[in-house]
């Protein structure tokens, strides 16, 4: 890859070159041992041991977790809100994928 | 507040038939509580605002840091050191979260600085006074941190999400805060006659300051009414403020320290304090630059800006080149 651009002087007055700014990174935490990462916010790092370090000053300063996942903002891909409706509709009106959908009688017990 | 006079770019609030189609579903949506993501559609003046506001509060939380860390490394003792120093790094946290959710209305950081560094931006008139004794770190835990949380605790249901959820984790951090202020004033009142007396004085300085903060009356702003349409204001400043004092005197008392406010008196008919307003003169010309340490705050903030830039430009040269060699590798 390129790696020849120069970052631009940081003087104030001017914008910097964008690519002079560090990247930004998403950031995951599992706040306890058994459960999922969770998303907690974002923050800018040059590399990934960097996002990690920054991760845990800016997100974990209370024990807030027990392990970080931190990624690349630009290496997400998302669902547009446009596609909401072709996307998530079709799985509403299924109402029998759900227990309380199939009548039992009482007589039957627990299930 | 933290952000006093975000000059809307909006007009008065439009009616349901000046709105687009698109407007009044977006309207709609924030009146049924639901919250705006950066990828929604949305007003342009929405989203202007939106970065206004954001920016300045994000400002205000780094450029607030500057007033305390005046006095880490003078801090009576170990542990009050290691309180204020906490304190200090939480609110360059509370800047990080908030400069995040304002880059997901497409600012990038260095716009934002650029802005504040330039005086594009503003932020909170409360940090250009000075902090000019150990009582005064005191006093802006209790008073300025006070004051933003009851700014910041509506906000946590404000309609942009990004903002809202960076609002969840400041209300969370903030009442350390106003707790560990209050106990250094707590500390100086019952002590000697000196501290006391120190006590006393930053009260002094800092309440009219401190009533700022929530910014001059906006009852008549049509600019505030549309923010408050778009859920991104949640209470007239006059509301908060009278809030802040109803739950600030009492406080003051249990202190046994005066308010300095001769015409502060509990009225029976609303329940509520009557008090003095701020000079009002006074917070224009300190929120356009006259203040007794603008220049100071804005020389340290670019200062560090521009010393750091070697550090910047090093650790993204050693990232590239250290992919470089990794893909060369591979
Ligand atoms: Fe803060
Ligand atoms: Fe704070």
């Amino acid at each position: 890859m390129a790696d020849k651009v120069a970052p631009k002087s940081h003087a104030s007055g001017k914008f910097s070159d964008p690519k002079s700014e560090w990247p930004l990174w998403e950031v995951f935490i599992r706040g306890q041992h058994g459960m999922s990462h969770r998303h907690v916010g974002s923050l800018h790092a040059s590399d990934t041991e960097h996002a990690i370090k920054n991760a845990r000053d800016v997100y974990t300063r209370r024990n807030e977790g027990v392990s970080i996942w931190v990624v690349e903002a630009s290496n997400i891909s998302a669902s547009s809100p446009s596609d909401k409706g072709p996307m998530f509709d079709p799985s509403r009106d299924k109402v029998y994928r759900h227990p309380t959908f199939y009548d039992l009688p009482d007589e039957a017990g627990n299930m | 507040m933290y952000a006093q006079m975000v000059k809307s770019t909006g007009q008065a609030v439009r009616t349901r038939d000046d709105m687009t189609v698109e407007e009044r579903a977006f309207q709609d949506r924030i009146d049924r509580g639901e919250k705006i993501e950066p990828k929604d559609w949305m007003p342009e003046g929405y989203r202007k605002n939106l970065i206004r506001q954001i920016g300045q509060h994000a400002h205000s939380e780094i450029v607030g840091q500057l007033p305390e860390g005046n006095w880490i490394t003078r801090a009576p003792t170990l542990e009050r050191k290691a309180n204020l120093l906490a304190k200090v790094q939480d609110e360059a946290g509370h800047g990080l979260y908030l400069y995040c959710a304002a880059e997901t209305l497409g600012v990038s950081r260095d716009e934002l600085f650029d802005m504040l560094h330039t005086g594009k931006m503003k932020y909170s008139s409360i940090f250009n006074y000075p902090t000019l004794t150990w009582a005064d770190m005191g006093a802006v835990g209790w008073l300025v941190d006070g004051a933003a949380i009851m700014n910041q605790v509506p906000l946590q249901r404000t309609s942009y999400g990004p903002y809202a959820r960076a609002m969840v984790r400041i209300c969370k951090e903030e009442s350390f805060h106003q707790r560990q202020g209050f106990q250094v004033m707590l500390t100086m009142a019952r002590g000697t006659k000196d501290q006391k007396r120190m006590a006393q004085d930053a009260l002094n300085r800092f309440w009219y300051p401190a009533l700022m903060m929530f910014g001059p009356s906006d009852k008549e702003s049509v600019h505030s009414a549309q923010s408050m349409a778009w859920k991104i204001k949640m209470n007239t400043n006059d509301e908060l403020r009278q809030k802040f004092v109803d739950e600030t005197v009492p406080q003051a008392e249990f202190l046994g320290l005066s308010v300095p406010d001769e015409k502060l008196t509990w009225n029976e008919e609303t329940e509520h304090y009557d008090y003095s307003e701020p000079d009002w003169s006074e917070f224009f010309d300190v929120i356009s630059g006259n203040g007794p340490c603008n220049a100071e705050r804005l020389k340290t903030r670019k200062k560090a800006w521009d010393d750091g830039a070697w550090v910047r430009e090093a650790m993204l040269a050693h990232a590239r080149k250290s992919r470089a060699r990794r893909e060369a590798a591979e």
